[in-house]
């Protein structure tokens, strides 16, 4: 890791399970990966991104996400992201965004009532967000799940908006857990909150499997290397 | 005072949990076309008077208890 490696930060909630892998990810593809802690009430000095990693935060209970989006870090993640910040949530990440009304929508229980957990086929859909900037349209990326709750859902309104405006970023090629439109990523109005289901700290190693998780990653440091150029 | 909140799957929302349970129902034998499976919540409210307890109440289902994208909810509130 060179000195001038953008920091990301990646939140730690009580019952995270992907903070490892996501930070081992991002330091592979050039980050200065930081777990921070949710009780505490800022970000590290410098901090040029954020990703909110997968897992059960808080035990899942009421409904996916619904509690940590309380959780004192997310003030800080909140004016991050308000600031233009790149931040990314997998999975339950994911959960926790559209629950922190950061993203639209919501993650509702697999159609088919199973847990999944295998490589699926996702398709890029839109280039405008600093996570995909680096891929075309119509990209095929493969990246597992592992959801039980990943059924993206919105109502007619909302999706119609999104796919307008190109906030649509990431599509199953396969009809996988019955997320409305066969959406598996959605990102804010200026592309610079992305959150998805497949999980991209898992597909960055040839050595382990597809490496699907590679340009999304590197986009979310890229943007991290310019935001924290910015702020310095 | 003392509250309940019944929290439902909205109408037209696909309710995987529901379907599973009907399901079973019916290859247990029961004649059951359809069910729904909801949350239920109790609480116990410092409020006094239950007008103020409804408020509180709407207030908790806005911010916590129900993700109005998906639930509706019903709320009870009952003098003790």
């Amino acid at each position: 890791m060179s000195a001038d490696a953008p920091l990301v930060a990646v939140v730690r909630f009580p019952g995270s399970n992907d903070d490892g892998d996501a930070a081992l990810a991002l330091t592979s593809l050039g980050a200065d990966a930081r777990l921070v802690w949710h009780t505490d009430p800022v970000l590290p000095d410098r901090t040029g991104g954020v990703v909110l990693p997968g897992g059960f935060s808080y035990g899942d209970y009421l409904r996916c996400g619904a509690i940590a989006r309380f959780a004192p870090i997310m003030n800080a993640v909140r004016a991050f992201a308000a600031e233009g910040g790149p931040v990314l949530g997998i999975c339950n990440g994911f959960q926790i965004l559209c629950e922190a009304g950061l993203l639209p929508g919501v993650l509702r229980p697999n159609r088919q009532l199973e847990f999944l957990c295998r490589d699926v086929v996702v398709l890029v859909e839109s280039t405008s967000t600093v996570f995909t900037s680096s891929c075309a349209v119509g990209d095929e990326l493969v990246i597992p799940v592992k959801h039980g709750e990943g059924s993206w859902f919105a109502d007619p309104e909302t999706v119609a908006e999104l796919e307008q405006n190109e906030k649509v970023v990431l599509r199953y090629d396969d009809d996988v857990n019955g997320a409305v439109g066969r959406i598996a990523g959605v990102a804010n109005e200026s592309g610079t909150v992305l959150g998805l289901m497949p999980h991209p700290e898992h597909a960055v190693d040839p050595l382990l499997g597809p490496v699907g998780g590679i340009p999304i990653l590197s986009g979310l440091v890229e943007a991290a290397r310019v935001g924290s150029v910015v702020v310095a | 005072m003392k509250a309940t909140v019944l929290v439902r799957p909205k109408d037209g929302i696909l309710d995987p949990q529901g379907e599973a349970v009907g399901s079973s129902l019916r290859s247990l034998g029961f004649a059951v076309s359809r069910a729904r499976v909801g949350r239920l919540v109790e609480l116990d409210l410092d409020a006094t008077d239950s007008a103020t307890a409804r408020t509180e109440v709407e207030r908790m289902c806005a911010e916590l208890l129900a993700n109005p994208l998906i639930e509706s909810v019903e709320i009870q509130v009952l003098a003790e």
